[in-house]
Protein backbone atom coordinates (compact mmCIF):
# COMPACT_ATOMS: atom_id res chain seq x y z
CA UNK A 1 0.00 0.00 0.00
CA UNK A 2 2.85 2.27 0.60
CA UNK A 3 6.55 1.74 -0.59
CA UNK A 4 8.96 4.37 0.14
CA UNK A 5 12.48 3.76 -1.45
CA UNK A 6 15.44 5.95 -0.47
CA UNK A 7 13.55 8.69 0.86
CA UNK A 8 15.58 11.98 2.04
CA UNK A 9 14.62 15.06 3.15
CA UNK A 10 17.24 17.66 4.29
CA UNK A 11 16.57 21.57 5.57
CA UNK A 12 19.49 23.17 4.86
CA UNK A 13 22.32 21.55 6.62
CA UNK A 14 20.14 19.43 8.56
CA UNK A 15 19.30 15.71 7.29
CA UNK A 16 15.68 14.88 9.39
CA UNK A 17 15.10 11.94 6.90
CA UNK A 18 18.18 9.90 5.70
CA UNK A 19 17.82 7.67 2.91
CA UNK A 20 15.34 5.72 4.46
CA UNK A 21 13.71 2.70 2.72
CA UNK A 22 10.04 0.64 3.55
CA UNK A 23 6.77 -1.06 2.69
CA UNK A 24 3.53 -1.08 4.39
CA UNK A 25 1.24 -4.02 3.03
CA UNK A 26 -2.68 -3.57 2.57
CA UNK A 27 -4.57 -3.49 5.53
CA UNK A 28 -1.61 -3.91 7.90
CA UNK A 29 -0.70 -1.72 11.03
CA UNK A 30 2.50 -0.23 10.94
CA UNK A 31 4.24 1.65 13.45
CA UNK A 32 7.05 3.97 13.45
CA UNK A 33 9.16 3.86 16.73
CA UNK A 34 11.79 6.95 17.24
CA UNK A 35 13.15 9.20 19.71
CA UNK A 36 11.82 13.01 19.35
CA UNK A 37 13.58 14.48 16.54
CA UNK A 38 14.07 11.16 14.43
CA UNK A 39 12.31 12.10 11.49
CA UNK A 40 8.98 10.48 12.17
CA UNK A 41 7.12 13.46 11.76
CA UNK A 42 9.20 14.73 8.88
CA UNK A 43 8.55 11.17 7.29
CA UNK A 44 4.57 11.51 7.53
CA UNK A 45 4.64 14.83 5.97
CA UNK A 46 6.04 13.65 2.90
CA UNK A 47 3.76 10.75 2.78
CA UNK A 48 0.89 13.18 2.92
CA UNK A 49 2.07 15.52 0.43
CA UNK A 50 2.63 18.30 2.98
CA UNK A 51 6.52 18.14 1.93
CA UNK A 52 8.65 17.67 -0.84
CA UNK A 53 11.27 14.87 -0.32
CA UNK A 54 14.93 16.25 -1.17
CA UNK A 55 15.28 12.95 -2.75
CA UNK A 56 14.15 9.48 -3.18
CA UNK A 57 10.44 7.97 -4.37
CA UNK A 58 7.18 7.52 -2.40
CA UNK A 59 4.40 5.50 -3.80
CA UNK A 60 0.89 5.33 -2.06
CA UNK A 61 -1.25 2.88 -3.44
CA UNK A 62 0.53 2.92 -6.59
CA UNK A 63 0.47 6.93 -6.89
CA UNK A 64 3.28 9.21 -6.68
CA UNK A 65 2.41 11.92 -4.08
CA UNK A 66 4.44 14.82 -5.80
CA UNK A 67 2.08 13.79 -9.18
CA UNK A 68 -0.67 13.09 -8.57
CA UNK A 69 -1.48 14.85 -5.64
CA UNK A 70 -5.30 15.37 -5.05
CA UNK A 71 -5.60 11.84 -6.12
CA UNK A 72 -3.32 10.63 -3.50
CA UNK A 73 -5.18 13.24 -0.87
CA UNK A 74 -8.55 11.19 -1.35
CA UNK A 75 -6.68 7.90 -0.48
CA UNK A 76 -5.71 9.07 3.15
CA UNK A 77 -6.54 10.13 6.64
CA UNK A 78 -4.43 11.56 8.95
CA UNK A 79 -4.17 12.73 12.30
CA UNK A 80 -1.67 15.04 13.21
CA UNK A 81 0.18 15.76 16.27
CA UNK A 82 -1.55 19.46 16.85
CA UNK A 83 -4.72 19.58 17.42
CA UNK A 84 -6.65 20.36 13.72
CA UNK A 85 -10.43 20.35 14.57
CA UNK A 86 -12.49 23.50 14.83
CA UNK A 87 -13.27 24.14 17.80
CA UNK A 88 -15.83 26.80 17.72
CA UNK A 89 -17.95 24.45 15.45
CA UNK A 90 -19.97 21.05 16.64
CA UNK A 91 -18.76 17.52 15.91
CA UNK A 92 -21.40 17.13 12.96
CA UNK A 93 -20.10 20.56 11.24
CA UNK A 94 -16.42 19.57 11.53
CA UNK A 95 -17.35 15.73 9.75
CA UNK A 96 -19.80 18.32 7.50
CA UNK A 97 -16.94 20.17 6.58
CA UNK A 98 -14.80 17.57 5.87
CA UNK A 99 -17.11 15.77 3.75
CA UNK A 100 -17.30 19.21 1.45
CA UNK A 101 -13.60 19.09 1.23
CA UNK A 102 -13.20 15.72 0.08
CA UNK A 103 -16.23 15.96 -2.55
CA UNK A 104 -18.37 13.61 -0.46
CA UNK A 105 -22.01 13.60 -1.71
CA UNK A 106 -24.63 14.41 1.03
CA UNK A 107 -25.93 11.24 1.19
CA UNK A 108 -23.33 9.30 1.63
CA UNK A 109 -21.87 12.38 3.72
CA UNK A 110 -24.37 12.22 6.67
CA UNK A 111 -24.78 8.09 6.39
CA UNK A 112 -20.86 7.84 7.33
CA UNK A 113 -20.75 10.26 9.61
CA UNK A 114 -23.13 9.04 11.44
CA UNK A 115 -22.10 5.34 11.26
CA UNK A 116 -18.38 7.05 12.42
CA UNK A 117 -19.88 9.31 15.42
CA UNK A 118 -21.65 6.23 16.66
CA UNK A 119 -18.53 3.81 16.16
CA UNK A 120 -16.26 6.42 17.89
CA UNK A 121 -18.94 6.65 20.62
CA UNK A 122 -19.89 10.41 20.10
CA UNK A 123 -22.95 10.43 18.81
CA UNK A 124 -24.93 11.96 21.44
CA UNK A 125 -22.69 14.77 21.40
CA UNK A 126 -22.62 15.53 17.60
CA UNK A 127 -24.42 18.71 18.08
CA UNK A 128 -21.85 20.15 21.09
CA UNK A 129 -19.22 22.48 20.20
CA UNK A 130 -15.66 20.84 19.76
CA UNK A 131 -14.53 22.76 22.83
CA UNK A 132 -16.66 21.03 25.41
CA UNK A 133 -14.70 18.21 24.09
CA UNK A 134 -12.11 16.53 26.42
CA UNK A 135 -8.86 15.46 25.27
CA UNK A 136 -9.89 11.78 24.18
CA UNK A 137 -13.39 12.95 22.68
CA UNK A 138 -11.10 15.57 20.61
CA UNK A 139 -8.96 12.60 19.54
CA UNK A 140 -11.82 10.22 18.48
CA UNK A 141 -13.56 12.58 16.61
CA UNK A 142 -10.14 13.92 14.56
CA UNK A 143 -9.90 9.80 13.79
CA UNK A 144 -13.71 9.53 12.78
CA UNK A 145 -13.20 12.75 10.59
CA UNK A 146 -9.95 10.91 8.75
CA UNK A 147 -12.20 7.96 7.81
CA UNK A 148 -14.74 9.99 6.49
CA UNK A 149 -13.64 9.94 2.86
CA UNK A 150 -13.35 6.02 3.16
CA UNK A 151 -9.54 6.35 2.94
CA UNK A 152 -7.43 3.32 1.95
CA UNK A 153 -4.57 4.50 4.62
CA UNK A 154 -5.02 6.03 7.69
CA UNK A 155 -2.04 7.89 8.89
CA UNK A 156 -1.85 8.81 13.21
CA UNK A 157 1.17 11.02 13.95
CA UNK A 158 1.49 10.37 17.77
CA UNK A 159 -2.08 10.40 18.46
CA UNK A 160 -1.91 9.42 21.91
CA UNK A 161 -0.01 12.09 23.14
CA UNK A 162 -1.33 13.81 25.93
CA UNK A 163 -4.41 11.67 26.82
CA UNK A 164 -4.99 9.28 29.94
CA UNK A 165 -4.58 5.50 29.93
CA UNK A 166 -8.15 5.16 29.66
CA UNK A 167 -8.43 7.29 26.34
CA UNK A 168 -5.86 5.51 24.50
CA UNK A 169 -7.35 2.31 25.34
CA UNK A 170 -9.72 3.00 24.40
CA UNK A 171 -8.86 4.85 21.43
CA UNK A 172 -7.05 2.10 20.19
CA UNK A 173 -9.59 -0.50 20.70
CA UNK A 174 -11.66 1.31 18.02
CA UNK A 175 -8.77 1.87 15.54
CA UNK A 176 -7.76 -2.06 15.83
CA UNK A 177 -11.28 -3.13 14.80
CA UNK A 178 -11.78 -0.36 12.15
CA UNK A 179 -8.51 -1.91 10.47
CA UNK A 180 -10.02 -5.72 10.83
CA UNK A 181 -13.53 -4.71 9.60
CA UNK A 182 -12.62 -2.18 6.49
CA UNK A 183 -9.16 -3.57 5.94
CA UNK A 184 -7.52 0.46 6.49
CA UNK A 185 -4.15 0.12 6.45
CA UNK A 186 -2.91 2.03 9.86
CA UNK A 187 0.30 4.11 9.64
CA UNK A 188 1.52 5.12 13.12
CA UNK A 189 3.96 6.94 15.27
CA UNK A 190 4.54 7.05 18.60
CA UNK A 191 7.39 7.01 21.40
CA UNK A 192 5.37 4.76 23.66
CA UNK A 193 6.77 1.19 23.71
CA UNK A 194 3.39 -0.94 24.81
CA UNK A 195 1.05 0.69 21.96
CA UNK A 196 3.68 0.13 19.11
CA UNK A 197 3.83 -3.17 21.07
CA UNK A 198 0.45 -3.74 21.24
CA UNK A 199 -1.25 -2.30 18.23
CA UNK A 200 0.97 -2.34 15.35
CA UNK A 201 1.86 -5.91 13.45
CA UNK A 202 5.13 -4.58 12.35
CA UNK A 203 7.60 -1.90 13.62
CA UNK A 204 10.00 0.19 12.21
CA UNK A 205 12.58 1.91 14.38
CA UNK A 206 14.23 5.14 13.06
CA UNK A 207 16.58 7.21 14.54
CA UNK A 208 18.57 10.32 13.58
CA UNK A 209 16.38 10.10 10.30
CA UNK A 210 17.48 6.60 9.65
CA UNK A 211 16.06 3.45 9.97
CA UNK A 212 17.69 1.32 12.25
CA UNK A 213 15.42 -1.87 12.50
CA UNK A 214 12.08 -3.22 11.13
CA UNK A 215 10.33 -6.41 12.17
CA UNK A 216 7.60 -7.60 14.23
CA UNK A 217 8.20 -7.17 17.79
CA UNK A 218 9.37 -10.51 17.85
CA UNK A 219 11.76 -10.45 15.67
CA UNK A 220 13.10 -7.05 17.22
CA UNK A 221 13.60 -8.65 20.27
CA UNK A 222 15.13 -11.70 19.04
CA UNK A 223 17.42 -9.53 16.77
CA UNK A 224 18.95 -7.77 20.12
CA UNK A 225 18.50 -10.38 22.32
CA UNK A 226 16.37 -8.33 24.94
CA UNK A 227 13.14 -9.11 26.71
CA UNK A 228 11.14 -6.59 25.82
CA UNK A 229 10.71 -3.75 22.92
CA UNK A 230 12.14 -1.13 25.28
CA UNK A 231 15.45 -2.91 25.82
CA UNK A 232 15.27 -3.72 21.93
CA UNK A 233 14.75 0.14 21.37
CA UNK A 234 17.33 1.36 23.65
CA UNK A 235 19.59 -1.04 22.95
CA UNK A 236 19.31 -0.07 19.34
CA UNK A 237 19.17 3.64 20.00
CA UNK A 238 21.22 4.04 22.17
CA UNK A 239 20.51 5.45 26.29
CA UNK A 240 21.49 9.62 25.03
CA UNK A 241 19.32 12.09 25.59
CA UNK A 242 18.03 13.92 22.49
CA UNK A 243 18.53 17.94 22.58
CA UNK A 244 16.48 18.87 20.07
CA UNK A 245 16.87 22.70 19.30
CA UNK A 246 13.41 24.25 20.08
CA UNK A 247 11.99 25.73 16.56
CA UNK A 248 9.23 28.33 16.23
CA UNK A 249 6.34 25.79 16.35
CA UNK A 250 7.63 24.64 19.75
CA UNK A 251 7.57 28.17 20.94
CA UNK A 252 3.91 28.68 19.72
CA UNK A 253 3.23 24.72 20.81
CA UNK A 254 4.21 25.93 24.38
CA UNK A 255 1.64 29.07 24.12
CA UNK A 256 -1.09 26.63 23.16
CA UNK A 257 -0.59 24.30 26.04
CA UNK A 258 -0.75 27.57 28.12
CA UNK A 259 -4.01 28.61 26.97
CA UNK A 260 -5.71 24.97 26.79
CA UNK A 261 -5.51 25.43 30.81
CA UNK B 1 -17.28 26.62 -5.92
CA UNK B 2 -18.77 24.82 -3.16
CA UNK B 3 -15.41 24.97 -1.15
CA UNK B 4 -15.15 28.32 -0.99
CA UNK B 5 -18.56 28.93 0.29
CA UNK B 6 -18.38 26.01 2.61
CA UNK B 7 -15.05 28.19 4.07
CA UNK B 8 -17.34 31.22 3.97
CA UNK B 9 -20.00 30.10 5.61
CA UNK B 10 -17.41 28.64 8.42
CA UNK B 11 -16.12 31.89 8.96
CA UNK B 12 -19.23 33.45 9.49
CA UNK B 13 -20.84 30.90 11.17
CA UNK B 14 -18.13 31.34 13.84
CA UNK B 15 -18.58 35.04 13.84
CA UNK B 16 -22.55 34.83 14.77
CA UNK B 17 -21.75 32.49 17.56
CA UNK B 18 -19.50 34.59 19.61
CA UNK B 19 -21.09 37.20 21.09
CA UNK B 20 -18.35 38.12 23.28
CA UNK B 21 -16.17 38.89 20.27
CA UNK B 22 -18.98 40.69 18.51
CA UNK B 23 -19.07 43.29 21.53
CA UNK B 24 -15.48 43.24 22.81
CA UNK B 25 -14.99 44.46 19.08
CA UNK B 26 -17.16 47.08 19.31
CA UNK B 27 -15.51 48.44 22.38
CA UNK B 28 -12.70 50.80 20.79
CA UNK B 29 -14.73 51.97 17.65
CA UNK B 30 -17.09 52.79 20.53
CA UNK B 31 -14.61 54.84 22.74
CA UNK B 32 -12.97 56.71 19.77
CA UNK B 33 -16.53 57.67 18.93
CA UNK B 34 -17.65 58.85 21.83
CA UNK B 35 -14.48 60.24 23.49
CA UNK B 36 -12.53 61.69 20.62
CA UNK B 37 -15.53 62.38 18.83
CA UNK B 38 -17.09 64.45 21.52
CA UNK B 39 -14.25 65.57 23.19
CA UNK B 40 -12.39 67.21 19.79
CA UNK B 41 -16.21 68.61 18.94
CA UNK B 42 -15.82 71.91 20.18
CA UNK B 43 -12.07 72.42 19.10
CA UNK B 44 -12.96 70.85 14.90
CA UNK B 45 -16.46 73.44 15.21
CA UNK B 46 -14.24 76.22 16.30
CA UNK B 47 -11.73 75.74 13.43
CA UNK B 48 -14.50 75.97 11.30
CA UNK B 49 -14.61 72.74 10.39
CA UNK B 50 -18.40 71.75 11.06
CA UNK B 51 -19.40 69.19 13.29
CA UNK B 52 -16.70 66.62 14.00
CA UNK B 53 -18.86 63.49 14.52
CA UNK B 54 -20.07 63.84 10.85
CA UNK B 55 -15.98 63.95 10.23
CA UNK B 56 -14.98 60.67 12.03
CA UNK B 57 -17.37 58.40 11.81
CA UNK B 58 -16.64 57.35 8.55
CA UNK B 59 -13.37 57.00 9.83
CA UNK B 60 -14.07 54.94 12.38
CA UNK B 61 -16.23 52.58 10.38
CA UNK B 62 -13.42 52.36 8.59
CA UNK B 63 -11.32 51.72 11.25
CA UNK B 64 -13.73 48.74 12.55
CA UNK B 65 -13.38 47.17 9.10
CA UNK B 66 -9.86 47.22 9.11
CA UNK B 67 -9.05 45.47 12.66
CA UNK B 68 -11.30 42.83 11.76
CA UNK B 69 -10.60 42.22 8.55
CA UNK B 70 -6.67 42.32 8.92
CA UNK B 71 -6.70 40.41 12.23
CA UNK B 72 -9.19 37.22 10.47
CA UNK B 73 -5.83 37.25 7.89
CA UNK B 74 -3.19 37.03 10.34
CA UNK B 75 -5.33 34.76 12.61
CA UNK B 76 -3.48 32.00 9.75
CA UNK B 77 -0.60 31.81 11.57
CA UNK B 78 -2.19 30.17 14.48
CA UNK B 79 -4.97 28.67 12.37
CA UNK B 80 -2.07 26.39 10.32
CA UNK B 81 -0.05 25.01 13.77
CA UNK B 82 -3.16 24.36 16.18
CA UNK B 83 -6.24 24.77 13.93
CA UNK B 84 -8.35 23.68 11.17
CA UNK B 85 -6.45 25.20 8.38
CA UNK B 86 -3.89 22.33 8.17
CA UNK B 87 -7.29 19.71 7.60
CA UNK B 88 -7.57 22.48 4.78
CA UNK B 89 -4.60 22.04 3.31
CA UNK B 90 -4.05 18.28 3.00
CA UNK B 91 -7.87 17.91 1.64
CA UNK B 92 -7.62 17.36 -2.16
CA UNK B 93 -8.69 20.86 -3.18
CA UNK B 94 -6.73 24.37 -4.10
CA UNK B 95 -4.93 26.49 -2.12
CA UNK B 96 -6.14 29.02 -4.14
CA UNK B 97 -10.02 27.79 -2.72
CA UNK B 98 -8.85 28.28 0.50
CA UNK B 99 -7.70 31.29 0.52
CA UNK B 100 -10.76 32.72 -1.23
CA UNK B 101 -12.93 31.01 1.18
CA UNK B 102 -10.94 32.50 4.14
CA UNK B 103 -10.13 35.51 3.06
CA UNK B 104 -13.62 36.29 1.82
CA UNK B 105 -14.97 35.09 5.04
CA UNK B 106 -13.11 37.64 7.26
CA UNK B 107 -13.98 40.54 4.99
CA UNK B 108 -17.76 39.45 5.01
CA UNK B 109 -17.18 39.50 9.20
CA UNK B 110 -15.76 42.58 8.69
CA UNK B 111 -18.50 44.68 6.98
CA UNK B 112 -21.04 43.38 9.37
CA UNK B 113 -19.06 44.49 12.25
CA UNK B 114 -18.91 47.68 10.64
CA UNK B 115 -22.53 47.88 9.61
CA UNK B 116 -23.13 47.18 13.25
CA UNK B 117 -21.00 50.56 14.10
CA UNK B 118 -22.35 52.33 11.42
CA UNK B 119 -25.57 52.12 13.12
CA UNK B 120 -24.08 53.05 16.95
CA UNK B 121 -23.12 55.83 15.13
CA UNK B 122 -26.17 56.60 14.37
CA UNK B 123 -27.76 56.60 17.26
CA UNK B 124 -24.43 58.85 18.44
CA UNK B 125 -25.91 61.38 16.01
CA UNK B 126 -23.87 60.72 12.90
CA UNK B 127 -26.44 61.76 10.08
CA UNK B 128 -25.49 60.46 6.57
CA UNK B 129 -26.71 63.27 3.38
CA UNK B 130 -28.76 60.67 2.41
CA UNK B 131 -30.47 56.92 2.65
CA UNK B 132 -29.76 56.47 -1.24
CA UNK B 133 -25.96 56.73 -0.29
CA UNK B 134 -26.22 53.73 2.06
CA UNK B 135 -25.75 51.05 -1.03
CA UNK B 136 -22.26 52.55 -1.95
CA UNK B 137 -20.90 53.28 0.88
CA UNK B 138 -21.24 49.62 1.67
CA UNK B 139 -19.39 48.80 -1.81
CA UNK B 140 -16.54 50.88 -0.27
CA UNK B 141 -16.51 49.05 3.01
CA UNK B 142 -16.15 45.89 0.97
CA UNK B 143 -13.30 46.74 -0.59
CA UNK B 144 -11.46 47.67 2.89
CA UNK B 145 -12.43 44.82 4.02
CA UNK B 146 -11.43 42.59 0.67
CA UNK B 147 -7.79 44.60 1.05
CA UNK B 148 -7.23 44.77 4.62
CA UNK B 149 -8.09 40.41 4.97
CA UNK B 150 -5.92 39.83 1.54
CA UNK B 151 -2.77 42.24 3.71
CA UNK B 152 -3.47 39.92 7.11
CA UNK B 153 -3.43 37.11 4.90
CA UNK B 154 0.08 37.57 3.27
CA UNK B 155 0.90 38.79 7.09
CA UNK B 156 -0.16 35.49 8.61
CA UNK B 157 1.30 33.33 5.79
CA UNK B 158 4.53 35.28 5.82
CA UNK B 159 5.24 35.29 9.72
CA UNK B 160 6.94 32.54 11.74
CA UNK B 161 5.94 33.10 15.30
CA UNK B 162 3.99 35.39 17.73
CA UNK B 163 6.53 37.62 18.34
CA UNK B 164 6.06 39.34 14.59
CA UNK B 165 2.84 39.70 15.67
CA UNK B 166 3.62 42.97 18.34
CA UNK B 167 6.00 44.17 15.55
CA UNK B 168 3.15 43.92 13.26
CA UNK B 169 0.66 45.48 15.37
CA UNK B 170 2.66 48.36 16.27
CA UNK B 171 4.63 49.50 12.92
CA UNK B 172 2.06 48.38 10.61
CA UNK B 173 -2.02 48.13 12.14
CA UNK B 174 -2.01 51.30 14.02
CA UNK B 175 -0.07 53.39 11.01
CA UNK B 176 -1.98 52.54 8.85
CA UNK B 177 -5.16 53.49 10.97
CA UNK B 178 -3.21 56.97 12.05
CA UNK B 179 -2.32 57.44 8.56
CA UNK B 180 -5.52 56.91 6.84
CA UNK B 181 -7.21 60.34 7.90
CA UNK B 182 -9.64 58.96 10.03
CA UNK B 183 -9.21 61.05 12.67
CA UNK B 184 -8.35 64.17 10.82
CA UNK B 185 -9.05 66.25 7.49
CA UNK B 186 -5.94 65.68 4.95
CA UNK B 187 -5.40 69.21 4.08
CA UNK B 188 -2.67 71.54 4.58
CA UNK B 189 -0.62 68.24 6.19
CA UNK B 190 3.39 68.68 6.36
CA UNK B 191 4.56 67.30 3.16
CA UNK B 192 6.18 64.10 4.66
CA UNK B 193 3.05 63.42 6.90
CA UNK B 194 0.71 64.02 3.28
CA UNK B 195 3.03 61.27 1.39
CA UNK B 196 2.73 58.87 3.58
CA UNK B 197 -1.17 59.44 3.86
CA UNK B 198 -1.18 58.76 0.28
CA UNK B 199 0.52 55.70 0.43
CA UNK B 200 -2.02 54.51 2.73
CA UNK B 201 -4.94 52.40 0.96
CA UNK B 202 -7.18 52.98 4.28
CA UNK B 203 -6.79 56.34 3.19
CA UNK B 204 -8.60 55.82 0.08
CA UNK B 205 -11.56 53.43 1.61
CA UNK B 206 -11.99 56.39 4.34
CA UNK B 207 -12.35 59.41 1.82
CA UNK B 208 -14.51 57.37 -0.02
CA UNK B 209 -17.24 56.03 2.69
CA UNK B 210 -16.58 59.83 3.85
CA UNK B 211 -17.63 61.31 0.22
CA UNK B 212 -20.72 58.93 -0.46
CA UNK B 213 -22.00 59.94 3.62
CA UNK B 214 -21.33 62.86 3.88
CA UNK B 215 -20.58 64.80 0.82
CA UNK B 216 -16.68 65.52 1.85
CA UNK B 217 -13.90 64.38 -0.07
CA UNK B 218 -10.58 64.73 -1.14
CA UNK B 219 -9.65 62.85 -3.70
CA UNK B 220 -12.86 62.24 -4.82
CA UNK B 221 -14.78 59.10 -5.08
CA UNK B 222 -13.85 57.77 -8.74
CA UNK B 223 -9.54 57.84 -7.91
CA UNK B 224 -10.91 56.06 -3.89
CA UNK B 225 -12.42 53.66 -6.09
CA UNK B 226 -9.69 52.68 -8.32
CA UNK B 227 -7.15 52.65 -5.82
CA UNK B 228 -8.53 50.18 -3.50
CA UNK B 229 -9.86 47.85 -6.75
CA UNK B 230 -5.87 48.26 -7.98
CA UNK B 231 -4.17 47.44 -4.17
CA UNK B 232 -6.69 44.82 -3.56
CA UNK B 233 -6.23 43.12 -6.54
CA UNK B 234 -2.68 43.40 -6.00
CA UNK B 235 -2.54 42.03 -2.20
CA UNK B 236 -5.04 39.19 -3.26
CA UNK B 237 -2.32 37.94 -6.00
CA UNK B 238 0.21 38.30 -3.25
CA UNK B 239 -1.72 36.80 -0.99
CA UNK B 240 -2.68 33.47 -2.61
CA UNK B 241 0.95 33.24 -3.58
CA UNK B 242 2.61 33.62 -0.11
CA UNK B 243 -0.31 31.16 0.90
CA UNK B 244 0.28 28.28 -1.76
CA UNK B 245 4.24 28.70 0.07
CA UNK B 246 3.10 27.76 3.60
CA UNK B 247 4.91 24.96 5.03
CA UNK B 248 3.69 23.39 7.78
Amino acid sequence: MIRVQNLSKKFGDLTAVDNISFEVNKGEIFAFLGPNGAGKTTTIKMLTTLLHPTSGAVELDGLDPTVARDEVRKRFGVVFQDPSLDQDLTAWENMEIHGVLYGVGRKERHERAGILLKLFELWDRRDALVKTFSGGMRRRLEIARGLLHTPRVLFLDEPTLGLDPQSRNQMWTHVKSLNESDQVTVFLTTHYMDEADRVAQRIAIIDHGRIVAIGSSRELKEQTQTESLEDAFLKLTGTTIRDESASSTDALRQVARMWRR
Amino acid sequence: MTVIYILWLREVKKYLRSRTQIIASMGSPIMYLGILGFGLGPVFQRAGQGSYLQFMAPGVIGMTVLFTSIFSGIALLWDRQFGFLKETLVAPVSRLSIMLGRTLGGATVAIIQGLLIFIVCLIAGFRPTSAMAIPIAILFMMLIAIVFAALGTVIGSSLKDMQGMQLVMNFLVMPIFFLSGALYPLTNLPKVLALLTRLDPLTYGVDGVRSVLIGVTHFGPVVDLAVLIGVAGLLLTIGAWRFSKIEI
